[in-house]
């Protein structure tokens, strides 16, 4: 072939891809959808054949029935306490405690969780381990945090002002029709600004979890390395029949 | 969604026609692309359909179904990337049994292209989250959160660049303020920076410097906030310039279509966010020409 030829047809090329560049591509039309996802689409079977093994697993550990509830236990009914805050914090006090006097020598005075921690109501029927993951279905553990009366006087005064009901146990908080405060009980016995308490609460909390300032200020706290969702299945193995009600903890008298 | 569907199906083998008549031209040939993003967003580990008796979603979702779904649409257009805007893990016992693994696993089976991360993929620790690493083959994107001190250094970028049959795709991810929302013992010594700050340099590089025709923010900010102070997806398009998407996640907004906004530059561009636990599909299908047919710069945007 001739050599000019081929140059040119080099060139030529070289000039097209060029000017084929100087175009920058221009954004003209934009459509957005949403796409549900149902029934109509088939499961791709490579991906079902991936998920079966796991699934099958977790079935075999969360089915079997451990106790049974007569009745729906809800965070929604009764203001100040609620049935499933009093049930789940009466849970870590019972089952934590142990751990705690072990490894300490002391005793929980009470328990302060989270109204937001609690994800969902325990429907009547079978409890089953899926049970506590659906209500706990965050990796948080209990602590025991030491704090002075000066701190447990804040929690008081962030929990009347509150506008849902935090769970609680092993304390009582009386407030009058205003929501001032009348009294102060902590295992029934008047609060006692002079000295210290241990207060189990969740590690969300401690670490600045729902702003729940007071709890920085402890002098002491020692982990459980126990698991909310662990006190929950430990305690629903312990019990035929699973029931609460709300109670006078946090009472509004006029 | 089936009439919708069938509609931008028909537009595109429309468009295919016209460039099958001037396959001699190649410049004119090489202008018509055709990109479609796909995106997810709080799948919170759901990996099964709701039972079919659920209050609020029965029978939805469902990660199998996704994959064929996402098939399809690569079937229908191979220029497609797929994103998660973050809460991967969190709210199945999938993830309290294996912490991330199969979420991961599956993810990459669908050939995810980015996720960014939400304050729930700490929930495990950064330990947590580096341990699923192996198993993800997607890419995370994180620009304003720092790294540098923790495990996770070198994991996670900025901005990732995809080159989509010739157009260039910028891509970057924003998350939320952890403090307060998540135990500094999980997030350690990750630090939080300013998201619109950075959303303003990011979205510039990728515009100036490195020439994106297309850039996309995966945003797990929230869609909008009462609070002025509080940074969200639709603060954050009105103070910047340069994104022509922003995928957002956290508050769980099920958006019946993408938002249209106005940035700083007044340039219309898309806020979308498609709710929680895999029960929809988001897709945004740009299409773009050679930039010569005619001088108008406008943008039809059909939502």
């Amino acid at each position: 072939m001739d050599l000019k030829n081929k140059h040119f047809v080099i060139i030529a090329t070289l000039l097209l891809a060029q000017s084929c560049k100087e175009s920058v591509p221009k954004l003209r039309n934009i459509e957005g959808q949403r796409i549900q996802i149902n029934y109509a689409a088939t499961p791709k079977d490579s991906v079902e054949n991936v998920i079966a093994p796991y699934r099958n697993r977790i079935n075999e550990v969360l089915d079997s029935v451990l106790a049974y509830a007569p009745k729906a236990i809800s965070k929604t009914e009764g203001t100040l306490n609620s049935p499933a805050g009093n049930l789940m914090a009466d849970i870590v006090m019972q089952e934590v405690n142990p751990v705690f006097a072990a490894r300490t020598g002391k005793q929980i005075d009470f328990v302060l969780l989270n109204f937001g921690s609690i994800r969902s109501v325990i429907s009547q029927g079978d409890i089953t381990e899926r049970t506590a993951y659906e209500v706990m279905p965050f990796e948080n553990s209990i602590v025991i945090a030491e704090l002075d009366g000066k701190a447990i006087r804040a929690m008081v005064s962030f929990l009347t002002k509150s506008s849902v009901a935090h769970p609680i146990s092993g304390i009582q908080i009386i407030v009058d029709k205003n929501k001032s405060l009348q009294a102060v009980n902590i295992q029934g016995k008047p609060f006692d600004e002079n000295r210290t308490y241990y207060v189990a609460t969740s590690d969300y909390l401690i670490t600045g979890g729902d702003k729940m300032d007071f709890l920085k200020e402890y002098l002491t706290l020692t982990d459980s390395d126990y698991l909310i969702r662990n006190t929950l299945i430990d305690y629903f193995k312990k019990i035929d029949t699973l029931s609460a009600v709300t109670d006078d903890r946090f009472l509004q008298i006029n | 969604m089936e009439r919708r569907k069938f509609i931008s199906g028909t537009a595109a083998s429309a468009a295919f026609i016209g460039i099958g008549g001037l396959s001699m031209n190649s410049c004119q040939n090489s202008g018509k692309k055709h990109i479609t993003i796909l995106h997810t967003n709080d799948v919170h580990s759901h990996i099964d359909p709701f039972p079919n008796n659920h209050s609020a979603y029965p029978n939805l979702g469902g990660l199998a179904r996704r994959a064929t779904l996402v098939d399809q649409i690569r079937k229908e257009n191979p220029n497609t990337l797929l994103f998660d805007a973050g809460d991967i893990f969190q709210g199945t016992p999938y993830f309290n049994f294996y912490g991330g693994e199969l979420e991961f696993k599956l993810m990459s089976m669908l050939k995810y292209d980015a996720a960014t991360i939400g304050n729930h993929d700490f929930d495990n620790g950064l330990n947590g989250l580096y341990a699923q690493l192996p198993y993800a083959s997607f890419d995370f994107l994180s620009a304003n959160y720092d790294f540098t001190n923790t495990l996770m250094d070198s994991h996670v970028q900025p901005y990732k660049i995809y080159m989509v049959d010739g157009i260039k795709i910028g891509v970057f991810g924003l998350g939320i303020e952890l403090a307060g929302l998540v135990s500094k013992k999980l997030y350690q010594e990750t630090v939080y920076l300013d998201p619109i700050e950075i959303a303003q340099d990011v979205s510039r590089t990728l515009k100036d410097e490195e020439k994106c025709d297309l850039i996309i923010c995966l945003s797990h900010l929230g869609y909008q906030y009462q609070n002025p102070q509080k940074p969200d997806d639709l603060k954050l398009a009105a103070r910047t310039e340069n994104i022509d998407l922003i995928i957002g996640g956290h508050t769980h907004t099920f958006l019946d279509r993408p938002t249209i906004v106005n940035n700083r530059k007044n340039k219309q561009i898309l806020v979308n966010q498609v709710g929680c636990f895999g029960i929809n599909l988001g897709r945004i299908d740009f299409y773009f020409d050679e930039g010569k047919q005619n001088g108008a710069d406008g943008v039809s945007i059909k939502v």
